[in-house]
């Protein structure tokens, strides 16, 4: 079952929503994701109850047309616990276009060019950086977008020191080599 | 405008070159970041600026003027009026009152008793550590120790702040709240800041960043030599 459907689960274990609560509900919490699309939250409703995991519990109205409200079932509360106790597995193999294309820049491309290219990725990267520290230290910015860009941070921030690391590496071994 | 410069700063410690000739420029209530890895030369630079270290050849001007063109007593005055200097920890005075050390730098200058414990409380109260101004240092935490630190460089309402690591010693929220504080209060009154840090999520509260390399300023911002590897070069990696 995808995280999005998790997510549903999450959201309706508060109690009972219709689909346009739902939408609304999600991109709230997750102000940096992709809004989800009403077309998403109805198909993952759709298999959520022929799943047995959430069901109709009626319908509410107001003012505009019929909304029917969705609930958490005992089934739909199993499954989100298991899934939440659940640890997320570490990447076993690495792989993302940053690592790669520090190996190419390093071990393929000519020093200069790589020298260009890394220097380049570090001012994009720290930037990112001041971009989102700037949004943190706005009084205006929610607890969601914060919480959101403390992720975002942590994860630029360990590409930098990556990078830095990779870097010290490669020169120190070519040091020892040419001397 | 420009409040510091460094023109071809060099320094040695005996045999050992720190810095290489650097030259660098803080804006009026600029936030400038120094960063680079261990031993490239920034806490040396971060002295020499501060008039802590007096440079073994070029200059350090403060408002145009070079430091060495001042007296004695006159570069005192200067260090004390017009830079406040934050390090990583350990600068409190055990023995006084959060308040009182705040206070130490007014009292210096030769202001009153009176004026320098009003000064000193709105300092504290401006980076959210009015609590702690009758504690000692060491009833505090690091983070309000650090604070309280901040407020003792500010209070003089200096022309320059130098922070070096500032947050060496805290975790991450209590560091995320002094750099917000002090970021904040030095805006508020137009003074520049210089940050001397190694850790990117540090540097990026500031407007700019120099890196240094070997005590030179590292245009490409990569603090790294030559990179000699590559396929083309035939380094068998």
């Amino acid at each position: 079952m995808s995280t999005a459907a998790h997510v549903l689960l999450a959201l309706l274990a508060a109690g009972p929503l219709h689909g346009y609560d739902l939408k609304k509900a999600h991109d709230l919490r997750f102000p940096k994701a992709k809004p989800m699309a009403f077309g998403q939250v109805y198909a993952t409703l759709g298999r959520l109850e022929r799943d047995g995991l959430v069901e109709q519990t009626g319908t509410d109205r107001d003012g505009g047309p019929d909304r029917t409200l969705f609930a958490l079932t005992d089934a739909g509360h199993r499954a989100l616990d298991t899934w939440l106790a659940a640890v997320e597995t570490p990447a076993p193999y690495v792989s993302s276009d940053l690592l790669a294309k520090v190996v190419v820049a390093l071990l393929v491309a000519d020093p200069e060019q790589a020298r260009t290219w890394l220097s380049a990725q570090r001012r994009a990267h720290t930037a990112r950086l001041r971009e989102l520290t700037a949004l943190k230290a706005d009084p205006t910015t929610g607890l969601g977008d914060v919480i959101a860009a403390d992720f975002a941070l942590t994860h630029l921030d360990a590409d930098l020191r990556w990078m830095q690391t990779t870097l010290e590496r490669v020169t120190d071994l070519h040091r020892e080599i040419h001397g | 405008m420009t409040v510091l410069e460094a023109r071809s700063v060099v320094k040695s410690y005996g045999p050992t070159p720190a810095l290489r000739g650097v030259g660098l420029e803080l804006a009026e209530g600029e936030v400038l970041a120094v960063t680079g890895p261990s031993g490239c030369g920034k806490s040396t630079l971060l002295h020499c600026l501060s008039g802590i270290l007096q440079p073994d050849s070029g200059e350090v001007r403060y408002r145009g003027r070079p430091l060495d063109a001042y007296s004695e007593a006159d570069r005192t005055r200067l260090r004390r009026t017009e830079f406040g200097v934050l390090f990583q920890f350990g600068q409190l005075v055990a023995e006084i009152s959060a308040a009182e050390n705040v206070a130490l730098p007014l009292l210096l200058t030769g202001r009153s008793r009176a004026e320098a414990r009003t000064a000193a409380r709105d300092q504290l109260d401006r980076l959210g550590v009015a609590e702690a101004a009758e504690s000692r240092p060491g009833q505090l935490s690091g983070g309000q120790q650090q604070r309280v630190a901040a407020a003792r460089a500010l209070v003089t309402e200096p022309g320059v702040l130098f922070a070096d690591e500032p947050t060496g010693a805290l975790d991450q929220l209590a560091g995320e709240k002094l750099l917000g504080e002090l970021v904040r209060t030095a805006r508020e009154r137009g003074t520049s800041v210089l940050l001397v840090t190694h850790a990117p999520v540090v540097a990026a509260y500031a407007d700019r960043e120099v890196v240094l390399h070997d005590g030179v300023v590292d245009a490409s911002g990569l603090g790294t030599g030559r990179l000699g590897a590559g396929a083309r070069t035939g380094t068998p990696l």
